[in-house]
């Protein structure tokens, strides 16, 4: 009989821990990106159109100049891309290079949208059916890649670059530059 | 106009979005990828970019497959799954690329891994403990009689 209760108890106990498992893990906050398995990898192969007439296209060469480089995804129709723009300004302004892939946009879209928010972008290159996203492993927009000069990428900066965001990538774009 | 005063915030929620200004309207405009809602000409390879598209999760609506979203880049997701089928590659070839993107979080099927393994032997182990008891239990009573 004794046994028997003891065996009742471990019954207990374990179903109590798995209840804890469940309450500890409910209460964690939901973590949504989705994040690139690209990251540490060269980039993928692409040669885009520029998205508007202001700028040059895109392509993979331009990153392997030994200058490590930003490498921004958005779209005009994006509300977020709004409010980071500020941010990539600032980013330029610091000394970064900043390119730009446009998603499933227009040209006189894209052209106004600069023209609006700014243009910190020394190159853009136009994705209309979102292949070179795919091959990158980004989710959506906006997305910002730390690029090293040889072309591999070294960090992905998922959603609105804020303004604490400003000095963590341009630490990063260091770091990338420095070769660790 | 009396007859529609109830109806009315149902009408401004169906045509506020129209209301909107041009440039939030944009995203519409751009056209789908060629092979977004256009099926392959061979049968055989629609049908199984289809059951490839059935287990692929859409990037921006997380809890379905891409077969079953309209949003714009789940129809960018179906092109570059029948493209790359209709150029000859296998679907499980098609699930590697966007996984070597992704990771497994874009996959809907069932892989076991170095995380995912309790879930295959947790239900084995079970079931042999139950059947373990089950054994005991019965040749216990065989005894007793």
């Amino acid at each position: 009989m004794r046994r028997l209760r003891i065996s009742l108890w471990i019954i207990v106990a374990l179903a109590a821990s798995l209840f804890a498992l469940f309450a500890y893990q409910l209460s964690q906050p939901k973590d949504d990106f989705v994040r690139s398995a690209m990251v540490g990898q060269p980039l993928p192969q692409f040669d885009l159109e520029p998205a508007f007439e202001g700028r040059p296209g895109l392509a993979t060469s331009d990153f392997t100049n030994g200058e490590p480089q930003l490498l921004n995804l958005f779209g005009s129709w994006c509300i977020p891309c709004r409010i980071e723009a500020p941010q990539l300004e600032a980013l330029e302004r610091a000394g970064a290079t900043v390119n730009a892939i446009a998603l499933r946009d227009h040209s006189e879209d894209v052209a106004r949208f600069l023209e609006v928010y700014g243009n910190p972008f020394a190159r853009i290159g136009s994705d209309d059916i979102s292949e070179t996203q795919f091959a990158l492993g980004a989710s959506g927009v906006p997305e910002t890649f730390v690029i090293d000069g040889s072309g591999r990428i070294t960090y992905q900066h998922i959603g609105i670059v804020t303004e604490q965001d400003v000095p963590l990538l341009l630490d990063e774009l260091r770091r990338a530059g420095s070769g660790s | 106009m009396k007859l529609l005063r109830p109806y009315f915030f149902l009408l401004v929620l169906v045509f506020a979005p129209l209301a909107t200004p041009a440039m939030l309207s944009a995203q519409t405009a751009v056209p789908p990828a060629p092979y977004a809602y256009t099926q392959l000409d061979d049968p055989r390879q629609e049908a199984a970019a289809r059951e490839l598209m059935a287990t692929l999760r859409c990037l921006q609506c997380q809890s379905q497959s891409i077969a079953d979203s309209d949003a714009p880049v789940a129809g960018d997701m179906r092109h570059q799954v029948r493209v790359r089928i209709a150029a000859g590659e296998s679907p499980d070839e098609v699930r590697d690329y966007l996984v070597s993107r992704y990771g497994d979080y874009i996959s809907y099927e069932p892989q076991v891994s170095a995380t995912t393994w309790p879930l295959f032997a947790v239900p084995v182990l079970l079931i042999l403990l139950a059947g373990l008891v089950m054994w005991r239990r019965i040749g216990r009573r065989g005894e007793a009689e």
